[in-house]
Protein backbone atom coordinates (compact mmCIF):
# COMPACT_ATOMS: atom_id res chain seq x y z
CA UNK A 1 0.00 0.00 0.00
CA UNK A 2 3.12 2.43 0.54
CA UNK A 3 4.73 1.70 -2.51
CA UNK A 4 1.27 2.72 -3.97
CA UNK A 5 1.30 5.62 -2.45
CA UNK A 6 4.50 6.33 -3.10
CA UNK A 7 4.85 5.47 -6.85
CA UNK A 8 0.95 7.80 -7.53
CA UNK A 9 2.34 10.58 -4.78
CA UNK A 10 5.68 11.57 -6.02
CA UNK A 11 5.34 12.15 -9.74
CA UNK A 12 2.35 14.50 -8.01
CA UNK A 13 4.73 15.81 -5.45
CA UNK A 14 7.23 16.23 -8.51
CA UNK A 15 4.56 18.75 -10.93
CA UNK A 16 3.32 20.46 -8.01
CA UNK A 17 7.07 21.34 -7.08
CA UNK A 18 7.60 22.37 -10.61
CA UNK A 19 4.79 24.28 -11.14
CA UNK A 20 5.75 26.20 -7.10
CA UNK A 21 9.07 26.60 -8.87
CA UNK A 22 7.44 28.34 -11.87
CA UNK A 23 5.16 30.61 -10.24
CA UNK A 24 8.64 31.76 -7.52
CA UNK A 25 10.43 32.45 -11.39
CA UNK A 26 7.21 34.17 -12.27
CA UNK A 27 7.34 36.47 -8.89
CA UNK A 28 11.06 37.54 -9.20
CA UNK A 29 10.64 38.47 -12.74
CA UNK A 30 7.65 40.94 -12.19
CA UNK A 31 9.40 41.90 -8.85
CA UNK A 32 12.61 42.52 -10.64
CA UNK A 33 10.83 44.29 -13.64
CA UNK A 34 8.72 46.56 -11.20
CA UNK A 35 12.01 47.40 -8.82
CA UNK A 36 15.59 46.22 -10.31
CA UNK A 37 17.22 48.30 -13.99
CA UNK A 38 15.98 47.17 -17.23
CA UNK A 39 18.80 46.21 -19.46
CA UNK A 40 16.84 47.10 -22.59
CA UNK A 41 20.26 46.80 -24.96
CA UNK A 42 19.58 43.05 -23.91
CA UNK A 43 15.61 43.54 -24.25
CA UNK A 44 16.18 44.68 -27.56
CA UNK A 45 18.90 41.66 -28.48
CA UNK A 46 16.02 39.70 -27.53
CA UNK A 47 13.03 40.93 -29.67
CA UNK A 48 15.52 40.82 -32.65
CA UNK A 49 16.13 37.02 -31.49
CA UNK A 50 12.22 36.32 -30.71
CA UNK A 51 10.34 38.87 -32.63
CA UNK A 52 12.57 39.68 -36.05
CA UNK A 53 13.59 36.20 -36.65
CA UNK A 54 10.30 33.89 -36.22
CA UNK A 55 9.26 36.20 -39.32
CA UNK A 56 9.35 33.24 -41.69
CA UNK A 57 7.89 30.96 -39.34
CA UNK A 58 5.15 32.61 -38.63
CA UNK A 59 4.14 33.32 -42.08
CA UNK A 60 4.43 30.37 -43.65
CA UNK A 61 2.80 28.36 -40.95
CA UNK A 62 -0.41 31.31 -40.69
CA UNK A 63 -0.15 31.61 -44.50
CA UNK A 64 -0.98 27.73 -45.04
CA UNK A 65 -2.97 27.23 -42.13
CA UNK A 66 -5.60 29.87 -43.56
CA UNK A 67 -4.92 28.88 -46.69
CA UNK A 68 -6.09 24.87 -46.09
CA UNK A 69 -8.77 25.90 -43.52
CA UNK A 70 -10.36 28.17 -46.21
CA UNK A 71 -10.03 24.77 -48.65
CA UNK A 72 -11.90 22.50 -46.58
CA UNK A 73 -14.54 24.63 -45.05
CA UNK A 74 -15.47 26.02 -48.60
CA UNK A 75 -16.08 22.02 -49.14
CA UNK A 76 -18.04 21.38 -46.43
CA UNK A 77 -20.00 24.63 -46.45
CA UNK A 78 -20.13 24.66 -50.28
CA UNK A 79 -22.42 21.35 -49.77
CA UNK A 80 -24.83 24.06 -48.25
CA UNK A 81 -24.19 26.85 -50.37
CA UNK A 82 -23.06 28.45 -47.52
CA UNK A 83 -19.51 29.04 -49.70
CA UNK A 84 -19.46 32.92 -49.05
CA UNK A 85 -19.15 32.30 -45.43
CA UNK A 86 -15.60 31.09 -45.43
CA UNK A 87 -14.23 34.32 -44.88
CA UNK A 88 -15.85 34.60 -41.42
CA UNK A 89 -15.32 31.04 -40.59
CA UNK A 90 -11.21 31.49 -41.42
CA UNK A 91 -11.15 34.82 -39.86
CA UNK A 92 -13.22 34.01 -36.36
CA UNK A 93 -11.61 30.69 -35.88
CA UNK A 94 -8.32 32.19 -36.64
CA UNK A 95 -8.58 34.87 -34.33
CA UNK A 96 -10.08 33.11 -31.31
CA UNK A 97 -8.04 29.61 -31.98
CA UNK A 98 -5.67 29.01 -34.38
CA UNK A 99 -3.60 31.86 -34.52
CA UNK A 100 -2.24 32.64 -31.04
CA UNK A 101 -2.21 28.53 -30.67
CA UNK A 102 0.02 27.70 -33.49
CA UNK A 103 2.24 30.84 -33.22
CA UNK A 104 2.66 29.83 -29.30
CA UNK A 105 3.61 26.50 -30.46
CA UNK A 106 5.80 27.69 -33.48
CA UNK A 107 7.87 30.10 -30.76
CA UNK A 108 8.07 27.18 -28.42
CA UNK A 109 10.00 25.22 -30.79
CA UNK A 110 12.06 28.15 -31.92
CA UNK A 111 12.27 30.66 -29.52
CA UNK A 112 12.19 28.39 -26.41
CA UNK A 113 14.36 25.72 -27.39
CA UNK A 114 16.78 28.59 -27.63
CA UNK A 115 16.30 30.00 -24.55
CA UNK A 116 16.45 27.19 -22.52
CA UNK A 117 19.45 25.61 -24.72
CA UNK A 118 21.61 29.31 -24.02
CA UNK A 119 20.87 29.37 -20.50
CA UNK A 120 21.07 26.01 -19.98
CA UNK A 121 24.72 25.91 -21.67
CA UNK A 122 25.91 29.31 -19.14
CA UNK A 123 24.25 26.90 -16.03
CA UNK A 124 26.62 24.07 -16.99
CA UNK A 125 29.87 26.07 -17.97
CA UNK A 126 29.41 27.85 -14.94
CA UNK A 127 28.89 31.23 -16.53
CA UNK A 128 25.38 31.65 -14.54
CA UNK A 129 27.58 31.25 -11.07
CA UNK A 130 30.42 33.98 -12.79
CA UNK A 131 27.49 36.60 -12.72
CA UNK A 132 26.12 35.32 -9.41
CA UNK A 133 29.04 36.02 -8.32
CA UNK A 134 29.50 39.48 -10.16
CA UNK A 135 27.18 40.38 -8.18
CA UNK A 136 24.06 40.09 -10.91
CA UNK A 137 21.20 38.29 -10.37
CA UNK A 138 20.41 35.77 -13.16
CA UNK A 139 16.45 36.78 -13.62
CA UNK A 140 17.33 40.61 -13.56
CA UNK A 141 20.28 39.69 -16.43
CA UNK A 142 18.29 36.46 -18.24
CA UNK A 143 14.94 36.26 -17.72
CA UNK A 144 13.53 40.24 -17.02
CA UNK A 145 14.78 40.47 -21.31
CA UNK A 146 13.55 37.92 -22.27
CA UNK A 147 10.47 38.22 -20.93
CA UNK A 148 9.38 41.49 -21.93
CA UNK A 149 10.35 40.53 -25.32
CA UNK A 150 8.65 37.82 -25.60
CA UNK A 151 5.63 40.72 -24.24
CA UNK A 152 6.11 43.16 -27.23
CA UNK A 153 6.73 40.24 -29.73
CA UNK A 154 4.25 37.55 -29.32
CA UNK A 155 1.12 40.09 -29.77
CA UNK A 156 2.89 41.37 -32.86
CA UNK A 157 4.12 37.61 -34.54
CA UNK A 158 -0.01 36.72 -33.60
CA UNK A 159 -1.23 39.57 -34.98
CA UNK A 160 0.59 38.80 -38.01
CA UNK A 161 -0.03 34.95 -38.57
CA UNK A 162 -4.29 35.46 -38.43
CA UNK A 163 -3.46 38.31 -41.18
CA UNK A 164 -1.34 35.83 -43.39
CA UNK A 165 -4.29 33.14 -42.54
CA UNK A 166 -6.71 35.44 -43.70
CA UNK A 167 -4.74 37.00 -46.65
CA UNK A 168 -4.03 33.08 -47.58
CA UNK A 169 -7.04 32.23 -47.28
CA UNK A 170 -8.95 35.53 -49.00
CA UNK A 171 -6.64 34.16 -51.99
CA UNK A 172 -7.49 30.71 -52.14
CA UNK A 173 -11.33 30.94 -51.60
CA UNK A 174 -11.40 33.51 -54.42
CA UNK A 175 -8.71 32.64 -57.00
CA UNK A 176 -9.31 28.84 -56.52
CA UNK A 177 -12.57 27.83 -55.20
CA UNK A 178 -14.49 31.07 -56.95
CA UNK A 179 -16.16 32.00 -53.95
CA UNK A 180 -17.55 35.92 -54.19
CA UNK A 181 -14.41 38.23 -52.94
CA UNK A 182 -17.77 40.76 -51.73
CA UNK A 183 -19.57 38.16 -49.94
CA UNK A 184 -16.28 36.65 -48.67
CA UNK A 185 -15.44 39.94 -46.84
CA UNK A 186 -18.47 41.01 -46.21
CA UNK A 187 -19.65 38.12 -43.65
CA UNK A 188 -15.77 38.55 -42.51
CA UNK A 189 -16.17 41.94 -41.55
CA UNK A 190 -19.77 41.68 -40.31
CA UNK A 191 -18.86 38.25 -38.01
CA UNK A 192 -15.43 39.08 -36.76
CA UNK A 193 -15.68 41.44 -33.80
CA UNK A 194 -13.34 43.20 -31.18
CA UNK A 195 -14.08 40.64 -28.79
CA UNK A 196 -12.37 38.15 -31.27
CA UNK A 197 -8.98 40.36 -31.31
CA UNK A 198 -9.62 40.71 -27.60
CA UNK A 199 -9.60 36.95 -27.08
CA UNK A 200 -6.43 36.57 -29.58
CA UNK A 201 -4.61 39.39 -27.72
CA UNK A 202 -5.11 37.84 -24.27
CA UNK A 203 -4.17 34.54 -24.91
CA UNK A 204 -0.96 35.83 -27.26
CA UNK A 205 0.42 37.41 -23.56
CA UNK A 206 -0.56 34.50 -21.46
CA UNK A 207 1.29 32.27 -23.90
CA UNK A 208 4.22 34.33 -24.13
CA UNK A 209 4.76 34.06 -19.91
CA UNK A 210 3.97 30.45 -20.23
CA UNK A 211 6.89 30.06 -23.02
CA UNK A 212 8.98 32.18 -21.35
CA UNK A 213 9.19 30.79 -17.82
CA UNK A 214 8.66 27.58 -18.87
CA UNK A 215 11.89 28.11 -21.13
CA UNK A 216 14.19 30.30 -18.90
CA UNK A 217 12.82 27.62 -15.89
CA UNK A 218 14.35 24.63 -17.52
CA UNK A 219 17.47 26.53 -18.36
CA UNK A 220 18.36 27.47 -14.87
CA UNK A 221 17.65 24.24 -13.39
CA UNK A 222 19.97 22.29 -16.12
CA UNK A 223 22.30 19.90 -14.73
CA UNK A 224 24.80 17.19 -16.15
CA UNK A 225 26.86 18.64 -18.72
CA UNK A 226 25.80 18.44 -22.92
CA UNK A 227 23.47 15.91 -21.96
CA UNK A 228 21.31 17.77 -19.44
CA UNK A 229 21.18 20.69 -21.96
CA UNK A 230 19.76 18.37 -24.46
CA UNK A 231 17.43 17.01 -22.02
CA UNK A 232 16.14 20.56 -20.90
CA UNK A 233 15.52 21.80 -24.55
CA UNK A 234 13.44 18.83 -25.29
CA UNK A 235 11.47 19.05 -22.12
CA UNK A 236 11.42 22.64 -22.68
CA UNK A 237 9.71 22.31 -25.64
CA UNK A 238 7.41 19.54 -24.61
CA UNK A 239 6.18 21.00 -21.88
CA UNK A 240 5.58 24.46 -23.57
CA UNK A 241 3.70 22.63 -26.04
CA UNK A 242 1.83 20.92 -23.72
CA UNK A 243 1.17 23.93 -21.70
CA UNK A 244 0.12 26.07 -24.51
CA UNK A 245 -2.46 23.53 -25.22
CA UNK A 246 -3.88 22.48 -22.07
CA UNK A 247 -3.72 25.92 -20.76
CA UNK A 248 -5.65 27.11 -24.49
CA UNK A 249 -8.76 24.68 -23.48
CA UNK A 250 -9.33 26.57 -19.88
CA UNK A 251 -8.98 29.92 -21.75
CA UNK A 252 -11.07 29.40 -24.54
CA UNK A 253 -13.76 28.10 -21.83
CA UNK A 254 -13.25 31.18 -19.18
CA UNK A 255 -12.76 33.99 -22.29
CA UNK A 256 -16.06 32.56 -24.35
CA UNK A 257 -18.00 34.10 -20.84
CA UNK A 258 -16.08 37.28 -20.63
CA UNK A 259 -15.84 37.81 -24.53
CA UNK A 260 -18.64 35.09 -26.11
CA UNK A 261 -18.26 34.34 -29.90
CA UNK A 262 -20.62 35.72 -32.53
CA UNK A 263 -23.55 38.41 -31.91
CA UNK A 264 -25.96 37.73 -28.47
CA UNK B 1 38.71 39.44 6.87
CA UNK B 2 37.59 35.98 6.40
CA UNK B 3 36.60 33.70 8.81
CA UNK B 4 34.91 30.51 8.53
CA UNK B 5 33.46 28.54 11.28
CA UNK B 6 32.43 24.98 11.52
CA UNK B 7 30.90 24.80 8.30
CA UNK B 8 29.29 21.65 6.95
CA UNK B 9 28.16 20.15 3.71
CA UNK B 10 26.29 16.85 2.29
CA UNK B 11 25.61 16.88 -1.12
CA UNK B 12 23.08 13.91 -1.44
CA UNK B 13 23.87 11.28 1.22
CA UNK B 14 27.78 11.80 0.59
CA UNK B 15 28.65 14.54 3.04
CA UNK B 16 31.51 16.77 1.58
CA UNK B 17 32.10 19.51 4.63
CA UNK B 18 32.33 17.81 8.02
CA UNK B 19 32.89 21.26 10.01
CA UNK B 20 35.55 22.73 8.50
CA UNK B 21 37.24 26.65 10.57
CA UNK B 22 40.14 28.65 9.04
CA UNK B 23 40.53 32.55 9.16
CA UNK B 24 42.42 34.22 6.43
CA UNK B 25 43.85 37.71 7.49
CA UNK B 26 43.90 40.37 5.17
CA UNK B 27 46.57 41.00 2.40
CA UNK B 28 47.39 37.17 3.60
CA UNK B 29 47.47 34.38 0.70
CA UNK B 30 45.84 30.73 2.24
CA UNK B 31 46.44 27.85 -0.47
CA UNK B 32 43.74 24.84 0.55
CA UNK B 33 45.62 21.88 -0.98
CA UNK B 34 43.85 18.38 -1.12
CA UNK B 35 42.96 15.47 -3.09
CA UNK B 36 40.36 15.28 -5.76
CA UNK B 37 37.11 15.65 -4.44
CA UNK B 38 37.70 16.13 -0.84
CA UNK B 39 35.23 19.50 -1.29
CA UNK B 40 38.13 22.52 -2.20
CA UNK B 41 36.09 23.34 -4.62
CA UNK B 42 32.78 23.32 -2.41
CA UNK B 43 34.49 25.17 -0.02
CA UNK B 44 34.92 27.99 -2.33
CA UNK B 45 32.00 28.65 -3.68
CA UNK B 46 30.54 28.52 0.20
CA UNK B 47 32.96 31.90 0.56
CA UNK B 48 30.75 33.68 -2.13
CA UNK B 49 27.68 32.50 -1.15
CA UNK B 50 26.97 30.13 -4.42
CA UNK B 51 26.56 27.58 -2.27
CA UNK B 52 24.44 27.66 1.21
CA UNK B 53 25.54 25.22 3.73
CA UNK B 54 23.65 22.91 6.20
CA UNK B 55 25.13 24.36 9.34
CA UNK B 56 28.08 26.92 9.95
CA UNK B 57 29.25 30.55 9.66
CA UNK B 58 31.05 32.60 7.29
CA UNK B 59 32.16 35.78 7.91
CA UNK B 60 33.05 38.47 5.15
CA UNK B 61 34.91 41.57 6.45
CA UNK B 62 32.94 40.48 9.70
CA UNK B 63 29.71 40.13 8.05
CA UNK B 64 27.98 36.92 8.17
CA UNK B 65 26.95 35.77 4.77
CA UNK B 66 24.70 32.43 5.84
CA UNK B 67 21.40 32.92 4.79
CA UNK B 68 21.52 36.38 2.98
CA UNK B 69 19.24 36.67 -0.46
CA UNK B 70 20.65 36.58 -3.54
CA UNK B 71 19.95 40.78 -3.54
CA UNK B 72 21.89 40.71 -0.48
CA UNK B 73 24.80 38.97 -1.15
CA UNK B 74 25.57 41.23 -4.16
CA UNK B 75 26.88 43.64 -1.82
CA UNK B 76 29.28 41.21 -0.21
CA UNK B 77 30.24 39.73 -3.80
CA UNK B 78 31.42 43.26 -4.83
CA UNK B 79 33.86 42.80 -2.13
CA UNK B 80 34.99 39.31 -3.49
CA UNK B 81 35.95 38.33 -6.93
CA UNK B 82 36.16 34.63 -8.20
CA UNK B 83 38.69 32.71 -10.83
CA UNK B 84 36.91 29.96 -11.61
CA UNK B 85 38.19 26.58 -12.69
CA UNK B 86 37.28 26.90 -17.01
CA UNK B 87 37.47 30.67 -16.86
CA UNK B 88 33.90 31.23 -16.98
CA UNK B 89 33.65 33.87 -19.75
CA UNK B 90 30.33 34.69 -21.19
CA UNK B 91 30.71 32.86 -24.53
CA UNK B 92 28.40 35.44 -26.51
CA UNK B 93 31.10 38.38 -25.63
CA UNK B 94 34.77 39.33 -26.62
CA UNK B 95 37.26 39.50 -24.26
CA UNK B 96 36.85 43.50 -23.99
CA UNK B 97 32.92 42.89 -23.45
CA UNK B 98 33.88 40.30 -20.62
CA UNK B 99 36.45 42.18 -18.73
CA UNK B 100 34.63 45.40 -19.09
CA UNK B 101 31.26 43.79 -17.43
CA UNK B 102 31.50 44.35 -13.87
CA UNK B 103 32.59 48.05 -14.63
CA UNK B 104 29.34 48.30 -16.79
CA UNK B 105 26.93 46.51 -14.66
CA UNK B 106 28.23 49.11 -11.90
CA UNK B 107 26.54 51.83 -14.05
CA UNK B 108 30.29 52.98 -15.70
CA UNK B 109 28.68 54.50 -19.25
CA UNK B 110 32.01 56.20 -19.94
CA UNK B 111 33.27 54.38 -22.96
CA UNK B 112 36.68 56.05 -22.87
CA UNK B 113 37.32 55.24 -18.97
CA UNK B 114 36.31 51.62 -19.92
CA UNK B 115 38.87 50.98 -22.66
CA UNK B 116 41.54 52.75 -20.08
CA UNK B 117 40.30 49.95 -17.48
CA UNK B 118 40.60 46.88 -19.76
CA UNK B 119 43.63 47.94 -21.18
CA UNK B 120 45.32 48.32 -17.80
CA UNK B 121 43.51 44.88 -16.82
CA UNK B 122 44.93 43.04 -20.35
CA UNK B 123 48.45 44.96 -19.25
CA UNK B 124 48.52 42.77 -15.87
CA UNK B 125 47.64 39.85 -17.32
CA UNK B 126 50.44 40.29 -20.26
CA UNK B 127 47.36 39.83 -23.23
CA UNK B 128 47.41 43.51 -24.37
CA UNK B 129 45.92 43.17 -27.74
CA UNK B 130 43.77 40.71 -27.60
CA UNK B 131 40.52 42.87 -26.93
CA UNK B 132 38.43 41.74 -29.69
CA UNK B 133 39.34 37.97 -29.23
CA UNK B 134 36.07 35.49 -28.77
CA UNK B 135 36.42 33.24 -25.96
CA UNK B 136 36.31 30.07 -28.20
CA UNK B 137 39.42 31.46 -29.56
CA UNK B 138 41.32 31.66 -26.40
CA UNK B 139 43.88 28.83 -25.13
CA UNK B 140 42.89 27.70 -21.33
CA UNK B 141 45.53 29.91 -20.01
CA UNK B 142 44.18 33.11 -21.88
CA UNK B 143 40.78 32.07 -20.36
CA UNK B 144 42.13 31.87 -16.78
CA UNK B 145 43.73 35.21 -17.13
CA UNK B 146 40.46 36.86 -18.64
CA UNK B 147 38.77 35.14 -16.04
CA UNK B 148 41.28 36.89 -13.30
CA UNK B 149 40.98 40.20 -15.21
CA UNK B 150 37.00 40.29 -14.89
CA UNK B 151 37.11 39.29 -11.52
CA UNK B 152 39.68 41.86 -10.53
CA UNK B 153 38.86 44.62 -12.62
CA UNK B 154 36.45 46.43 -9.79
CA UNK B 155 39.43 46.44 -7.44
CA UNK B 156 38.12 43.68 -5.19
CA UNK B 157 39.57 43.02 -1.36
CA UNK B 158 39.70 39.45 -1.82
CA UNK B 159 40.15 37.04 -4.79
CA UNK B 160 39.28 33.51 -4.79
CA UNK B 161 40.77 31.52 -7.03
CA UNK B 162 39.44 27.72 -8.14
CA UNK B 163 42.26 25.69 -9.88
CA UNK B 164 44.33 28.62 -11.53
CA UNK B 165 46.48 25.80 -13.04
CA UNK B 166 44.89 23.07 -13.44
CA UNK B 167 45.44 21.87 -17.33
CA UNK B 168 47.83 23.72 -17.97
CA UNK B 169 51.38 22.87 -19.09
CA UNK B 170 54.54 24.13 -16.28
CA UNK B 171 55.57 27.47 -18.12
CA UNK B 172 51.54 28.76 -18.81
CA UNK B 173 51.18 27.28 -14.95
CA UNK B 174 54.41 29.35 -13.67
CA UNK B 175 53.31 32.37 -15.82
CA UNK B 176 49.83 32.32 -13.70
CA UNK B 177 51.43 31.75 -10.58
CA UNK B 178 53.61 34.81 -10.98
CA UNK B 179 50.29 36.78 -12.44
CA UNK B 180 48.98 35.60 -8.74
CA UNK B 181 51.94 37.12 -6.71
CA UNK B 182 51.75 40.52 -8.75
CA UNK B 183 48.41 41.42 -7.73
CA UNK B 184 48.95 40.58 -4.32
CA UNK B 185 52.07 43.35 -4.53
CA UNK B 186 50.19 45.57 -6.65
CA UNK B 187 46.64 45.60 -5.18
CA UNK B 188 47.79 43.68 -1.95
CA UNK B 189 44.34 41.54 -2.29
CA UNK B 190 43.71 39.19 0.30
CA UNK B 191 43.68 35.57 -1.55
CA UNK B 192 42.04 32.18 -1.32
CA UNK B 193 43.93 29.81 -3.48
CA UNK B 194 42.14 26.35 -4.28
CA UNK B 195 44.87 23.88 -6.18
CA UNK B 196 46.42 20.62 -5.62
CA UNK B 197 49.60 21.83 -7.37
CA UNK B 198 52.12 21.81 -4.70
CA UNK B 199 54.60 23.75 -7.09
CA UNK B 200 51.97 26.60 -7.41
CA UNK B 201 50.91 26.17 -3.44
CA UNK B 202 54.62 26.76 -2.48
CA UNK B 203 55.28 29.70 -4.73
CA UNK B 204 52.23 31.73 -3.90
CA UNK B 205 51.22 30.79 -0.14
CA UNK B 206 51.28 32.59 3.25
CA UNK B 207 49.46 29.93 4.95
CA UNK B 208 48.43 25.69 3.57
CA UNK B 209 45.71 24.22 4.70
CA UNK B 210 45.19 20.86 4.01
CA UNK B 211 41.97 19.73 3.48
CA UNK B 212 41.06 15.82 4.23
CA UNK B 213 37.54 14.06 4.49
CA UNK B 214 35.55 17.33 4.54
CA UNK B 215 37.57 19.10 7.71
CA UNK B 216 41.14 20.79 7.83
CA UNK B 217 43.44 18.05 8.83
CA UNK B 218 46.55 20.21 8.36
CA UNK B 219 46.80 24.16 8.87
CA UNK B 220 50.40 25.97 8.38
CA UNK B 221 53.34 27.53 6.37
CA UNK B 222 55.25 25.77 3.80
CA UNK B 223 58.17 25.43 5.22
CA UNK B 224 56.29 23.57 8.35
CA UNK B 225 54.24 21.49 6.00
CA UNK B 226 57.41 20.74 4.71
CA UNK B 227 59.01 19.46 7.53
CA UNK B 228 55.73 17.47 8.68
CA UNK B 229 56.94 13.87 8.95
CA UNK B 230 52.92 13.46 8.82
CA UNK B 231 52.51 10.10 6.14
CA UNK B 232 48.94 11.58 5.09
CA UNK B 233 50.99 14.46 4.35
CA UNK B 234 54.13 13.19 3.24
CA UNK B 235 52.19 11.15 0.76
CA UNK B 236 50.48 13.84 -0.41
CA UNK B 237 53.57 16.22 -1.07
CA UNK B 238 55.35 13.28 -2.64
CA UNK B 239 52.51 11.86 -4.77
CA UNK B 240 52.61 8.63 -3.41
CA UNK B 241 49.85 6.24 -3.70
CA UNK B 242 50.81 3.35 -1.73
CA UNK B 243 48.34 2.57 0.87
CA UNK B 244 45.02 4.14 -1.06
CA UNK B 245 41.80 2.63 -0.72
Amino acid sequence: MTRLFTAVGAPVVALFTYLGELVVLAGETFASIAMQKIRWRLFLNQVVEIGLKSQLVVVITGGFTGAVFAAQTFFQFNKLGMGSAVGAVVSVSLFRELGPVLTALMVTGRVGAAMSAEIGTMKVTEQIDALRALAVHPVDYLVVPRTLAMMVSMPLLVAECIGVGIAAGYFVAITLLDVSGTYYVANMVRWTLMRDIVMAMSKAYIFALLIVFISCHKGLTTREGAVGVGRSTTEAVVNGSLAVLIVNFFLTMTLNIIFPAGYQ
Amino acid sequence: MIEVRALRKKLGEQEILRGVDFGVAKGETLVIIGRSGAGKSVLLKHLVGLMQPDSGEIYIEGENIIGLNERKLAAIRRKVGILFQGGALFDSMTVEENIAFPLREAGQRDAAVIREEVAEMLEVIELEGQQQKMPVNLSGGMKKRVGLARAIIRRPSCVLYDEPTAGLDPVVSDSINQLIRRLQERYHVTSIVVTHDMKSAFHIADHIAYLHEGSIYFYGTAEELQRSSDPLLQDFLLGRSEGLP
